[in-house]
């Protein structure tokens, strides 16, 4: 299969980047890891007449903390995440979920940038973004903006990123310590998207949730942030019957396509049941 | 559409292809270069056959543009073979019986290569968690993850 033809850059800055988005417009695409454009190109569901590759950015790579945030290059790959010794100990939620991306292959190229601008609900970095409250720098002809995750999801495909912008960095604030996480994943086999996931962070105090942040991938034309269901917990104990509400709660949120995967009603059943493997997961690591 | 002059290092000697932007180097390897190891499979960046290793990575050498490896190391199944003989890998894959029809081998063995540089004594779990990428259409698993353990330890102890 081979894509449409297109021309070929490979900017070294974020500045000449930016100019070669700016010539071309919405006549080209960025280029990160590649392991969903270039599919859809070869598939022609995508036939952009430039590609701009940003894989010879370095500043677009690499993993540091500053101050109670950790930020990441959004050019960073899933492995880079996995092997991250800085990121398993602060925000391990982040390398469980990296863990089950795609497989070995895909994750040396596959960029945490590039999973969450391309707004795919399928995609796992979203929900994970929202659990953790993440925000991402966008820089676009008229300067930076940072965006919180909460509110950058549109439609499927659709994000606040305009044409113009390239997602420079991923900001994560560190979750206090103690925090129980989890994110749990159902998925037929290695390589698959999720038949329904959450993502969870869960703090208690004195037996009760202090606070719980639970969010919900591919249920939806977006990630989905379950509300109704974190504040069902907050300031409770947790017993079967609290967790049985809250993925009652976020299952009600859920609108999930029928596919291969499954039906919207098992994919929704999934989605409750995904919920509470990550609250239990999450309260048996919360100290 | 402009062509571009791209040069690398396939198994250690220096290449130079003309290639339009959109050839991905699973061609470039096969129909250019004629190396025919990495095979050509579900062209969708899932079975793994045309697995080769660029720059440290083992990567789909379906879902890689040919252009996007100016400078770049290529080692395919190839250039592991040395003078001395078989790769420890290829004689565990021998020894083990870790194949049977073949098509998937050289990208199973590209594979763990790389797994065995990062992770030389890896447990069955990480053997089977890394080599995820993978398919063996004949379901041959269990002998190649005891071809890949066997290999790690006979690179172990004679390191190559």
């Amino acid at each position: 299969m081979i894509t449409s033809q297109f021309e070929y850059h490979a900017p070294k800055s974020i500045p000449d980047a930016l100019s070669l988005l700016g010539k071309f417009g919405d006549t080209a695409k960025l280029l990160a890891g590649g392991h969903s454009l270039l599919p859809m190109m070869k598939l022609r569901f995508a036939a952009p007449a430039h590609l701009v590759d940003l894989g010879k950015i370095a500043e677009l790579k690499g993993i540091a903390q500053a101050g109670n945030e950790i930020r990441i290059g959004a050019m960073t790959t899933e492995n880079g995440l996995i092997w991250s010794k800085l990121l398993a100990e602060k925000i391990p939620l982040l390398v469980e979920a990296a863990r089950l991306i795609s497989d070995p292959q895909v994750r040396y190229k596959g960029t945490i940038g590039g999973d969450i601008s391309h707004g795919d609900p399928g995609n796992d970095h979203p929900a994970v973004m929202l659990a953790l409250g993440a925000s991402f720098v966008l820089n676009g002809p008229k300067g930076e903006r940072v965006l919180p995750a909460n509110g950058f999801f549109l439609d499927t495909y659709s994000t606040q990123m305009q044409p113009d912008e390239i997602m420079t960095q991923i900001r994560i604030p560190i979750p206090s310590a103690g925090t129980g996480w989890c994110y749990s994943k159902l998925k037929r086999k290695t390589g698959d998207f999720a038949s329904a996931a959450a993502a969870v962070l869960l703090r208690m105090q004195g037996g009760s949730v202090a606070d719980v942040q639970i969010a919900l991938t591919n249920l939806g034309a977006t990630p989905l942030k379950a509300s109704a269901a974190e504040a069902s917990l907050r300031g409770k104990p947790l017993n079967d019957a609290a967790f049985a509400e809250a993925a009652r709660l976020a299952m009600s949120i859920c609108s999930p396509g029928e596919d291969q995967r499954g039906s919207a009603e098992y994919k929704t059943a999934m989605a409750g049941e995904m919920t509470q493997r990550a609250l239990r997961t999450a309260q048996a690591r919360a100290k | 559409m402009e062509e571009h002059q791209v040069s690398f290092k396939l198994n250690g000697k220096a290449v130079g292809v003309s290639v339009e932007a959109r050839e991905l180097l699973i061609h470039t390897l096969r129909e250019r270069l004629a190396h025919t190891g990495p095979h050509i499979g579900c062209e969708t960046s899932h079975c793994g056959a045309c697995t080769v290793d660029l720059d440290g990575m083992s990567v789909k050498a379906c879902t890689v543009l040919t252009v996007q490896c100016q400078d770049a190391n290529v080692l395919t199944i190839e250039g592991l073979e040395q003078t001395a003989g078989l790769h420890a890998l290829q004689e565990a894959f021998h020894h083990e019986h870790a194949l049977q029809c073949g098509y998937c081998t050289p990208g199973m063995i590209t594979r763990a290569y790389r797994l065995l540089q990062e992770t030389p004594n890896p447990t069955e779990e990480e053997i089977r968690y890394w080599m995820a990428g993978n398919l063996c259409r004949c379901t041959g698993y269990q002998n190649i993850v005891k071809a890949v353990h066997s290999a790690a330890k006979k690179m172990a102890a004679a390191p190559a």
